[in-house]
């Protein structure tokens, strides 16, 4: 009995000495030192850990892992890490254009439309290059953007609910934290407003 | 000293809540993990006895442009909104305009495609949409 209850001793002391590193974690979730962030590890799970992929079935373990195939492509910080632009840029990934035929290419439009933003944000250059060397002008025009020149309504707000070019970005395409990639061109009317601001200053 | 060791069961029983807590938790965290751009299909799949369809973006954006499924097969820019089903993949439409054992492997890999952890629901993963009712995911609001 004292022998029993000596051993159930050793490994209560045993569990108490391992537990400081569980405890901190667990003895106070509300405070874990990141709440909404997603951790670092997360990122790029293979179809089995991925918790929309079921591991039961034999299939999902034939599923190639993201990582495999995204070792080679140049990063991104965001959406599947992949800078999907650059890896077609370099050469390193030639999606098809025609699924019947792999070596017709796309005849890209380039034509950038800039689009003036209200407040501090640099303004939005939209490039038709990267878009129509993916995509079909049927794809956005009309259903998606009028074909004109500031025609269209768009505001972040709209974005995040997926309207216009959130019909893709923050879906498939890169999504809305890469701000830089959309806001890209810096402000004539901030240069003037900040010489506006100096002058005001000297005065 | 009996008093101790029951202290010493229940100090046991605790850390095996707690264990048993984070573990769940991990397990909890998987629907913001898919990766991005993974789109859900369940819209007839779990009714008909079949897991969901688990179509990855990522891997199909390697081979073929966009234009390739949203322009020339017909496939709508939403999750669950083009209405495909296994006749149509049959007869060569969508899925079933590569899927037929010459372009790539054919329909009768059924799990390949049928890959879904069962109640999960149609809808792209990762989306900036979808990203406002994670909380509510979480205390097992959604399903
Ligand atoms: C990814 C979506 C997208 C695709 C694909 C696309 N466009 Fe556009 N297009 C836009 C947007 C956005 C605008 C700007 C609309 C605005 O400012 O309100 C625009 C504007 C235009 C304009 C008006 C330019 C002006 O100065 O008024 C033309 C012309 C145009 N597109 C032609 C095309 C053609 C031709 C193609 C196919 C080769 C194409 N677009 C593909 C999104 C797209
Ligand atoms: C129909 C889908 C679609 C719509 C709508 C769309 N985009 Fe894109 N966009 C893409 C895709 C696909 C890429 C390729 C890069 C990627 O997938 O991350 C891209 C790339 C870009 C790039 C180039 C990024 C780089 O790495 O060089 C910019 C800038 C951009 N989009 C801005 C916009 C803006 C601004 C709008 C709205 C006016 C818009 N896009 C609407 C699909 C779309
Ligand atoms: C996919 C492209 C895209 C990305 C990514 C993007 N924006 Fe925008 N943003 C736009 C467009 C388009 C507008 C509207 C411009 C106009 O008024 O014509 C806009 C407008 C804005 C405005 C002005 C207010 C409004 O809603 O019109 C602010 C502020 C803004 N964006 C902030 C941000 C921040 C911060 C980020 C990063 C988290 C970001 N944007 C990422 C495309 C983008
Ligand atoms: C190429 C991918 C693919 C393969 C392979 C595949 N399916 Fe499907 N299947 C789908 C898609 C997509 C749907 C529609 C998903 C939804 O919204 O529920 C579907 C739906 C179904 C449904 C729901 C009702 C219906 O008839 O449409 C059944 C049952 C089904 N599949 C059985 C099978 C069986 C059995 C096999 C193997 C012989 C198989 N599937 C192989 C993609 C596939
Ligand atoms: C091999 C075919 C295929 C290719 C290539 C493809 N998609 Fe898709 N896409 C799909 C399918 C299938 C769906 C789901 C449609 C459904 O459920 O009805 C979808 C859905 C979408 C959606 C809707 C997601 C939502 O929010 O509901 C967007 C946005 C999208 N695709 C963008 C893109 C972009 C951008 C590209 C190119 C970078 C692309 N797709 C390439 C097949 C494809
Ligand atoms: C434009 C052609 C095309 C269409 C449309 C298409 N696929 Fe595919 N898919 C492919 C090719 C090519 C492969 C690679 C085949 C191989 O490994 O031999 C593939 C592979 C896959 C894989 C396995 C990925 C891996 O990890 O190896 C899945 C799952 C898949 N497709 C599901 C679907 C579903 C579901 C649909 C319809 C919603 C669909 N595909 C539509 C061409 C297509």
């Amino acid at each position: 009995m004292a022998k029993t209850m000596l051993m159930a001793y050793a490994a209560l002391i045993f569990a108490l000495a391992g537990m400081p590193a569980v405890a901190q974690d667990a003895a106070d979730p509300a405070n874990a030192f990141n709440r909404l962030l997603d951790p670092a590890a997360q990122r790029n799970p293979p179809p089995a850990e991925d918790g929309i992929h079921d591991p039961a079935n034999a299939g999902t373990r034939m599923l190639q892992a993201p990582l495999e195939a995204f070792g080679p492509l140049p990063k991104r910080n965001s959406g599947n890490r992949v800078d999907w632009v650059g890896a077609q840029a370099s050469g390193k990934i030639r999606p098809r254009w025609n699924a019947a035929d792999p070596k017709e290419s796309a005849a890209a439009l380039d034509l950038n439309i800039v689009r003036e933003v209200k407040g501090s944000m640099p303004d939005v250059v939209f490039p038709h290059k990267q878009h129509t060397e993916l995509l079909d002008c049927g794809v956005c025009h009309p259903a998606i953007f009028e074909m004109q020149k500031g025609a269209n309504q768009m505001s972040m707000a709209a974005i995040l609910l997926g309207q216009g070019c959130g019909a893709c970005h923050g879906r498939v395409a890169f999504p809305v934290v890469e701000c830089r990639l959309c806001h890209s061109r810096a402000k004539k009317a901030a240069a003037t407003g900040a010489a506006a601001v100096g002058r005001q200053a000297r005065r | 000293m009996r008093q101790r060791l029951k202290d010493g069961i229940n100090g046991w029983a605790a850390l095996c809540t707690m264990v048993a807590a984070l573990l769940l938790a991990a397990g909890n965290a998987g629907e913001a993990r898919a990766e991005y751009g993974d789109v859900v299909m369940n819209q007839s799949s779990e009714a008909a006895g079949m897991r969901p369809v688990v179509f990855p973006h990522w891997f199909h954006r390697v081979r073929y442009s966009c234009k390739v499924c949203h322009s020339d097969l017909g496939i709508k820019l939403e999750a669950g909104g083009t209405g495909i089903d296994m006749l149509k993949i049959i007869d060569g439409a969508y899925c079933g305009a590569c899927h037929n054992g010459n372009v790539a492997w054919s329909v009768e890999r059924c799990d390949l495609c049928h890959s879904g952890k069962p109640g999960t629901r149609t809808q792209v993963h990762q989306s900036a949409i979808q990203k406002p009712l994670a909380p509510a995911a979480a205390s097992g609001a959604k399903k």
